[in-house]
């Protein structure tokens, strides 16, 4: 079994993500590649020869990668999957976006966001925003899937490193350009990646009272979520949203502050190790998953809750 | 210009769905069905061009059973001008529904797709993606704005670090994010015009392609579920827990 990992990064650094894509195959087991699709992104193919389990990595460099538009990233892919057997990446707005346009070219019907690995062709992915688990099979001959990078551990980097080849450029279809991207600098922690996640909801009110939560996560060194409500009501930006279509995490501490707990959003936060819930409404339905509840008035206990950590 | 909306009828979102008894798939007898809400958002945005003068026509098309006019329906109320129905025999997965758009698009000829993002039943984040890789097209996918600007559609799209944005020659394919719009309300009196809007029906089958299923479901199963856990009283008692108990903080 030959398996291709397209690598999520930003021309600097390898993403997480692709480290727990990589766990993915491996579990499914056999030869590991890994491509690296960007520009001036030498130093990615580098870092990536060293993650371990992997047995090559396919470096393509070129302007037209830069900003991983789907339409040019797509076709790429699609041009090196003959030989391969599974063409993975993570269920990540990168992965999400140019995937199923691999799919689409190769005839296949893609497996999105697999949470475990039952067999050579046969998954488990959620359904109904998490309410209940598909076991899938794929009968195509060739498996196109995306990975939820929650479920599975970061593959290892190891101080070895294996071959780099370069693949062919190939050409662009000029139809769609970038124009900026507006990324959020923050010293705080990655939400995917922070193992204490304090999150708001809209009890809080405003941006400016969402202050007390980013006080909190600051004391914590965590990262800052947020349920849709809070998100839609302006109170942070997009990028800060728990959910089943915002981000999914599973930190090793999980605290919900003046979050009703709507399904939408425990899809994205449930597999938490240890969930705190805070909500004056003692019915909200997050006190089901807390491990922890506080029914109180955030207010008061969300800076009580900094000075006492 | 014209505007295709392919849109899905799917669970409500306030039903909770569970699986049957014998595991076989979810248990969707008697629950309330829907427009998908990322489709919803779609037709709005579709209908909001229209209102502002820069698209002529909005065209909402389906790939299901009969029982999805009622969706095609909801939507001419929403605004839009006439419906299709590609009447499929059973759900179809969604290569097999992009496949199927890909023949409506080559007789519809529209200037711009918009779709939902995903559907919130199966959650699979893919139709619009494989329609436009089907077509060539370019695509602006988890748009949270969208501006035409002559031939080009420029797409803020809500990505994992922020937001980036793009500019995609039409005809392209565009799939809707939560906050590209607020959709309306359909009025009692544009419920009843609704009616009186053409509704055309094709059979997928006399389209000449091969819509068979590609995986199988072997089994629907409830998550595992979470322990109970406890109540405290105070901030005091929480820290002491997550300090001694749960030991995740220090």
């Amino acid at each position: 079994m030959s398996i291709l990992v397209v690598a999520e990064h930003d021309n600097n650094e390898i993403k997480g993500s692709t480290l727990n894509t990589v766990t993915a195959a491996s579990e499914i087991g056999g030869d590991v590649s890994v491509l690296v699709a960007g520009s001036e992104s030498s130093s990615v193919a580098e870092q990536a020869s060293k993650i371990a389990g992997i047995s090559s990595v396919i470096h393509v460099d070129d302007p037209i990668y830069k900003n991983f538009l789907a339409e040019d990233l797509g076709n790429l892919v699609a041009s090196i999957a003959e030989g391969f057997n599974y063409i993975l990446a993570p269920a990540t707005t990168f992965g999400k976006n140019f995937l199923p346009r691999v799919a689409a070219k190769l005839d296949v019907q893609q497996i999105s966001d697999i949470i475990s690995v039952e067999g050579a062709d046969t998954f488990k992915r959620p359904i109904y925003a998490g309410s209940c688990i598909a076991t899938v099979k794929s009968n195509d001959s060739v498996k196109v899937i995306t990975v939820r990078t929650t479920a599975f551990d970061s593959s290892p980097m190891t101080d070895s490193s294996v071959t780099v080849n370069s693949g062919d450029v190939v050409d662009s279809l000029n139809n769609s350009s970038f124009v900026n991207d507006e990324i959020a600098e923050s010293d705080r922690p990655e939400l995917t990646a922070a193992d204490v996640i304090v999150s708001g909801g809209r009890a809080l009110g405003s941006s400016e009272n969402f202050k007390i939560i980013e006080a909190l996560a600051d004391k914590l060194g965590a990262a800052v979520g947020a349920s849709r409500a809070a998100v839609d009501a302006g109170y942070v930006p997009n990028d800060y949203q728990v959910g089943q279509t915002g981000k999914i995490v599973a930190p090793t501490l999980y605290i919900a502050i003046g979050i009703s707990g709507a399904i939408q959003h425990l899809a994205g936060m449930k597999d938490s190790k240890v969930i705190v819930a805070i909500n004056k409404d003692e019915d909200a339905p997050i006190f089901q998953v807390a491990d922890y509840g506080l029914v109180g008035d955030l207010f008061e206990a969300v800076p009580e809750l900094t000075d006492s950590v | 210009m014209k505007i295709l909306v392919p849109v899905k009828r799917v669970v409500d979102y306030n039903v909770k769905v569970r699986p049957l008894s014998d595991n076989s798939n979810v248990d969707l007898n008697n629950v309330k069905m829907s427009v998908n809400p990322f489709c919803e958002i779609a037709v709005e945005e579709a209908v909001r061009l229209k209102e502002s003068g820069q698209a002529t026509e909005v065209v909402v098309v389906t790939v299901g059973g009969d029982e999805s006019q009622e969706q095609l329906r909801a939507c001419l109320a929403l605004g839009a001008d006439r419906a299709i129905l590609a009447q499929s025999e059973g759900l179809l997965e969604p290569l097999a529904i992009a496949k199927v758009l890909t023949k409506i698009v080559e007789s519809e000829n529209p200037n711009l797709i918009i779709l939902g993002k995903q559907a919130i039943d199966g959650d699979n984040n893919q139709t619009g993606q494989m329609l436009a890789a089907m077509l060539d097209m370019p695509q602006a996918t988890f748009a949270s704005e969208l501006k035409i600007e002559g031939d080009n559609a420029v797409v803020t799209r809500e990505i994992d670090g922020g937001l980036q944005t793009i500019s995609v020659n039409l005809p392209a394919i565009v799939t809707t994010d939560l906050r590209l719009n607020e959709p309306r309300y359909a009025s009692l009196p544009n419920i009843m015009q609704a009616k009186k809007k053409d509704l055309s029906i094709q059979n997928v089958s006399d389209l000449g392609i091969d819509v068979s299923d590609r995986t199988s479901i072997l089994s629907v199963e409830l998550p595992p579920t979470r322990e109970a856990g406890v109540m405290v009283d105070s901030i005091e008692e929480l820290v002491e827990k997550l300090k001694n108990e749960a030991k995740v903080i220090t």
